[in-house]
């Protein structure tokens, strides 16, 4: 386990090595680094000075050395517009992300959970027909077109839940937080919802693909033999071995929730980090742009870390293989 | 089924094929939509009722016209107008044709990358197969969104980049797909046998083994358009994507978004039915073709 851990480790060392130099040379090799990280309002005089600052007249490798440097102290340069380090700035915005991604995947289980159980319970149903076709829906449209449709409908038709922005927020932990307040929740709805869409689809096709594949185990045709009520049969025997494999699938969705909030805070103005990317982008702020990408392969990189770990810990054969 | 067994003609692998994608309903009905759709956007030139870019025949007094309104130029704008006096059902036909160019584009250039990249992991093996294998893995373990927004982040818009982010984002699950079946077929014996006589190995890769690697390649490669029509519209919605002169269905979309509020729906809603139709109709061909060409569900 150790080994297997070290090996883990040495791994995402390189990756996280790889992405870094990668990022590095998207912004200082391809771009111009003196239009990306001096302000395009510098003079001529201002601009020599933050070039012998920045270092940008050394060879490139030192200037790399100099990035990680910098990088590893949490220093990613400072945002053009808001004049702040932009680590900080993405760190502030990140709890809106996380609730709203958390949120997002708490959805997809309430709802998925219970229509994937019907659809593997009653295969031939009318009703687990209707579902799986919503399913192929839920996969094929465009997140941000079903949010602007959720907005049509709910906000703007029936004016049921507002449209923009996180509303009241509560502190805990010294953090703001919208779901801690009923304001928050009618504000989170909707992103959540948009954003749980492609996952309920998931969790519907993974859980009733697993129902179907479990109800023909013997140790549940035993259980029905033994006289079980059906109840119980499906709660205990089946629901058990399927949990599994849909929380673990729904765990590996974290990082690509959070990458694709992007798109949804964008259409509900959320001010987590995906907006102020794309905000940052669109006024070519970069250090920022920096910043959030480093701290998002950063963020990928041990979330892959610890689905791995986990799965070893959970699962028994995997320990085995990699011990072998 | 039984019609074509009673008159047997010479059943080739494309006849067999045909006759099974035929049996699903739904499957045909995607592909007769998806042939409208894309006459529709060949031919928009000619059927349009108006050119959306000559801005010669836009009248900013015929701006946010309801659906079915006439503007001053005589024309009925059955799907209304956007805030330039611009006839959507005319500007859907334009973005269609910039949404497919760019789907199908790039969904092409990543299958011929992907799939000789996968083809040469499986025949040479070794170092050469674990050093792309580590790629396609890292570029899968980054979601496609994140991975296109960081690549237009670096090279700025316009559809050419679009076009490079999207092979990015998608060359590995045609690398993938193609190492898994090579690495079944290398194993066959008339691979062996064209060992034997020494063909060149371009020869054995793309002659012999590609052809067999063929249908996982056709089904991954149809859904992968739908995906990159759809991570387009996205890219363009969040204004990293086409420039503002060429309009796609995506950025069609962003630019109704700000009236959508005022409740003037349809600048957003009819370019999004059309990207939704031509995604679901998509999907629905790819769905049944991965049924037909997989081995593991023949009877």
């Amino acid at each position: 386990m150790a080994l297997y851990l070290l090996r883990r480790l040495t791994q995402s060392g390189f990756v996280l090595v790889a992405m870094s130099l990668l990022v590095f040379l998207g912004v200082y090799a391809i771009g111009d680094p003196i239009e990306i990280l001096i302000s395009p309002d510098a003079d001529q005089i201002e601009k020599e000075r933050a070039i012998r600052a920045l270092g940008l007249d050394l060879p490139l490798w030192q200037q790399y050395l100099v990035f990680v440097g910098k990088a590893l102290q949490g220093d990613l340069g400072r945002s053009f517009v808001f004049n702040e380090p932009a680590i900080q700035l993405i760190l502030q915005r990140m709890p809106a992300t996380l609730e709203l991604a958390f949120g997002s995947m708490l959805l997809s289980i309430l709802i998925g959970l219970p229509l994937g159980l019907y659809a593997g319970l009653r295969p031939n149903g009318a009703l687990s027909k209707g579902i799986m076709a919503g399913s192929i829906l839920g996969f094929s449209l465009p997140t941000f077109w079903v949010g602007l449709m959720l907005i049509m409908v709910f906000a703007v038709q029936l004016g049921w839940l507002p449209s923009t922005g996180r509303g009241d927020t509560a502190l805990l932990f010294g953090i703001p937080w919208s779901f801690l307040t009923r304001d928050g929740l009618s504000h989170i709805l909707l992103p959540a919802i948009n954003l749980s869409l492609f996952k309920i689809s998931l969790v519907i096709r993974l859980t009733r693909a697993g129902v179907r594949e479990t109800m023909l185990m013997d140790y549940v045709k035993f259980a029905r033999a033994k006289g079980l009520s059906p109840f119980r049969v499906t709660f205990v025997h089946v629901f058990k071995n399927i949990m599994i494999p849909v929380v673990t699938v729904v765990g590996l969705e974290l990082g690509g929730t959070i990458a694709f909030s992007v798109v949804t805070e964008s259409v509900f103005a959320w001010p987590g980090m995906g907006k102020l990317i794309i905000d940052s982008i669109n006024v070519l702020d970069r250090p920022v742009i920096v910043a959030y990408l480093m701290m998002i392969v950063l963020m990928f990189i041990i979330i892959n870390l610890a689905v791995d770990i986990l799965y070893t810990v959970l699962d028994p054969r995997v320990r085995l293989e990699a011990k072998a | 089924m039984s019609a074509t067994a009673a008159v047997p003609p010479v059943e080739t692998p494309f006849r067999r094929f045909v006759s099974e994608f035929c049996a699903s309903p739904l499957a045909v009905g995607g592909l007769v939509v998806f042939v409208i759709i894309a006459l529709v956007a060949i031919l928009a030139p000619w059927i349009a009722p108006q050119n959306p870019y000559d801005l010669a025949v836009l009248d900013i007094m015929d701006g946010r016209l309801e659906p079915g309104s006439v503007g001053g130029s005589g024309i009925t704008h059955w799907l209304g107008t956007d805030d330039q006096g611009r006839d959507m059902l005319s500007g859907i036909m334009y973005g269609l044709r910039i949404s497919l160019v760019v789907g199908v584009g790039s969904a092409f250039i990543a299958c011929l990358v992907g799939a000789s990249l996968g083809l040469l992991a499986a025949y040479a093996g070794g170092r050469t197969d674990s050093v792309i294998m580590r790629l396609v893995d890292l570029q899968l373990s980054f979601p496609t969104i994140l991975a296109a927004l960081m690549i237009l982040a670096f090279l700025g818009k316009g559809i050419f980049n679009v076009v490079i982010a999207l092979v990015i984002v998608e060359w590995a699950y045609y690398a993938r797909t193609v190492r898994g079946s090579a690495l079944v077929e290398r194993r066959r014996e008339y691979i062996e046998a064209a060992m034997c006589l020494a063909l060149p190995t371009r020869r054995i890769l793309f002659n012999h083994l590609l052809p067999n690697c063929l249908p996982p390649l056709i089904v991954v490669g149809t859904m992968q358009i739908a995906r990159a029509i759809a991570l387009e519209a996205t890219l363009s919605f969040l204004g990293l994507g086409v420039p503002i002169t060429e309009p796609s269905l995506g950025l069609l979309i962003a630019n109704g978004y700000e009236y959508m509020l005022s409740g003037k729906y349809w600048i957003s809603f009819y370019p999004g039915i059309a990207l939704l139709v031509t995604i679901v109709a998509i999907n629905l061909m790819g769905d049944q073709m991965r049924d037909v060409l997989n081995p593991r569900l023949k009877k």
